[in-house]
């Protein structure tokens, strides 16, 4: 860490691992009522539960993005952020925000479009949130040098907040609030998403592996154009049966195919870095969950999306737990790991700590991502089964379901392990480790 | 890659290529919204369509349901729930037998998926079965492919 102002990430980064341990309890909750049906059935049905932990994970991954980019933009810019204390104003706003509309969840008060659940006054603050954010990072990098990572990462922070702007319009037709819900929905997590995720493993593998930044502003250009070449146009794998012409098929299907490619690109490029540098960078910690970041959202993103993405296996697979397998996947592989890469990077830094607690760090990787990983298969298997006895035999929904238990028993299992790894995770990042404990000790008489 | 393509090549393509993919999908999706409010006119939104879709968001029902398999899955499908209870076939049987079973939520049994109870008018329940038929009859290029859901 070079400059004082980046410190602000700290803020950003502890607020998003205490929403990321309440969505994945949340998650638990929710895997314990579809085993245990009449489990807090009056007090927290299904639909709250649900859009608290949706929402949650939403919100902490912003709010991580926000820190990376706290943290990324001054160091890139080499110079001091525009204004540390409108970061932090931002933050608490964002929390606050955050925090009412969860306590609003709890007493029915949403707007009740799936993710999109905030209430309109917070959808406006979040607008506020955003603005304020954008302000700040960008007077900073127009004051400062301009990197390909810079602009790379300024485009999708823009990307995001503009989208966002297709919440606020929800027409009575039900085909175009789909339409457009999902140019908030999609054009984020498969397509400006990409650009933040891209640009930040590319700070890390500047800092990490000392390969040369032309080299790596040159991969990142191809990444984020293959990125939006396939992204943008496979938008359409969600028009094929929402009432929209049948041309998006096509579209939709060849498209949505090429999205695999940025993603493969990236774990090509992740370790064609850390080989070719072949610098040992002390935080071993932050390089694993860089490379498995790259790693996870291929096989999530890339290979589970395309599983199920042409359009005549989705007209079977649509909307059953085969969806659900691959959001879990492409959500922990994509964003999860690389915020925690980021924080496990720059926690050390801004702290001035030596990277700390690694082995627990690691524990926390290989428990979580054994978690989630045995959770994708569970509910695979459910959504195949699902496909076929609903969509090929024509089975009752409800009848189906119960044929599934032992599928979500098992989930419920991998759950509970996530949440384990989770803690740790948490913890490695927030308590310093032994090692530098001891140290204190030691090195005080000396003093 | 290092000597065929440039940094500042490779910027401009991203930045060119991305310019025209998307005025490509927007004029994709200008011509789909046409077709879609064409549609319209024939199978219009009704004052009692878009208060019954309402209704269907006040109470978050996307969050356990799926409508046109999109939604939470821990809910039977709700796009053609109105062909699924006859509706095609007699009207007034279908709209009767999906009001009863909304009102006889949550139905308490130990073991199966529960309904909450929301507090919702007869004149709200017509609203919302309005909007349900009305979404059964969009046309999904034939999905989903069992009356099932």
């Amino acid at each position: 860490m070079k400059y004082e102002s980046q410190k602000v990430a700290l803020y950003y980064f502890a607020g998003a691992l205490g929403l990321f341990v309440a969505q994945v309890l949340f998650g638990v909750v929710l895997g314990t009522i579809v085993v245990v049906p009449n489990f807090l059935s009056e007090l927290l049905p299904f639909n709250i539960a649900r859009m608290i932990h949706t929402n949650a994970l939403i919100v902490w991954l912003l709010m991580g993005f926000f820190g990376c980019a706290y943290y990324l933009i001054p160091e890139e810019a080499e110079t001091e952020l525009h204004s540390p204390k409108l970061a932090i104003v931002q933050f608490w706003l964002f929390l606050f925000g955050a925090a009412a509309a969860v306590i609003g969840y709890l007493f029915r008060i949403h707007e009740g479009r799936e993710f999109l659940e905030q209430p309109l006054w917070i959808k406006l603050a979040i607008v506020v949130v955003a603005l304020m954010f954008l302000y700040n990072v960008t007077l900073t990098v127009l004051k400062g040098r301009k990197t390909a990572i810079t602009n790379v990462l300024l485009l999708g922070l823009w990307g995001i907040a503009v989208f966002f702007l297709f919440s606020l319009y929800n027409p009575s037709n039900l085909i175009l609030d789909k339409v457009f819900w999902w140019w908030v929905v999609h054009l984020w997590v498969e397509g400006v998403w990409e650009l933040v995720m891209a640009a930040v493993l590319a700070f890390l593998m500047i800092k990490m592996t000392g390969v040369d930044r032309e080299v790596v502003e040159k991969w990142l250009y191809v990444i984020v154009g293959l990125a939006l070449f396939s992204g943008i146009l496979g938008t359409g794998h969600h028009y094929y049966w929402i009432g929209m012409p049948a041309y998006w098929q096509w579209i939709g299907s060849v498209f949505s195919t090429l999205e695999v490619a940025p993603f493969f690109a990236m774990v090509i490029f992740t370790f064609m870095m850390v080989w070719k540098g072949g610098r040992t960078h002390p935080n071993k910690a932050a390089l694993l969950w860089s490379l498995g970041c790259s790693v996870f959202a291929f096989f999530g993103a890339g290979v589970w999306g395309f599983l199920h993405t042409l359009a005549p296996i989705n007209y079977v697979t649509h909307g059953t737990q085969v969806t659900a397998a691959h959001g879990h996947l492409a959500f922990y592989g994509a964003y999860v790991m690389l915020n925690i890469a980021m924080f496990t990077y720059a926690m050390p830094n801004i702290l001035k700590r030596e990277p700390y607690n690694q082995v627990l760090n690691m524990w926390g990787f290989w428990i979580t991502s054994s978690g989630v990983t045995f959770m994708t298969f569970a509910l695979t298997f459910a959504g195949v089964v699902q496909s076929h006895l609903q969509r090929v035999m024509g089975m009752n929904f409800m009848e189906v379901q119960d044929a599934l238990g032992l599928f979500y028993w098992m989930r419920l299992g991998a759950g509970i392990a996530t949440l384990v790894g989770v803690v740790l995770i948490v913890w490695s990042l927030a308590v310093p480790g032994k090692a530098r404990q001891a140290g204190r000790v030691a090195a005080q008489p000396a003093e | 890659m290092s000597d065929v393509l440039t940094k500042s090549a490779a910027r401009n393509i991203f930045y060119g290529g991305t310019a025209f993919f998307f005025i490509i999908f927007v004029g994709l999706v200008a011509h789909s919204v046409s077709t879609v409010n064409a549609m319209n006119e024939s199978h219009p939104v009704t004052p009692s369509v878009a208060a019954g879709k309402h209704i269907w968001e006040r109470h978050a029902c996307v969050d356990c349901h799926t409508i046109m398999g999109e939604g939470a899955y821990f809910a039977p499908e709700l796009g053609n729930v109105w062909v699924r209870f006859g509706g095609r076939e007699d009207a007034d049987s279908a709209r009767e037998a999906l009001k009863a079973w909304m009102k006889g939520q949550p139905s308490g049994i130990e073991g199966r998926r529960q309904m909450p109870k929301f507090d919702i008018t007869d004149t709200e329940l017509d609203e919302l079965v309005d909007f349900l038929k009305w979404t059964s009859e969009v046309n999904t290029q034939n999905w989903p492919p069992k009356v099932s859901g």
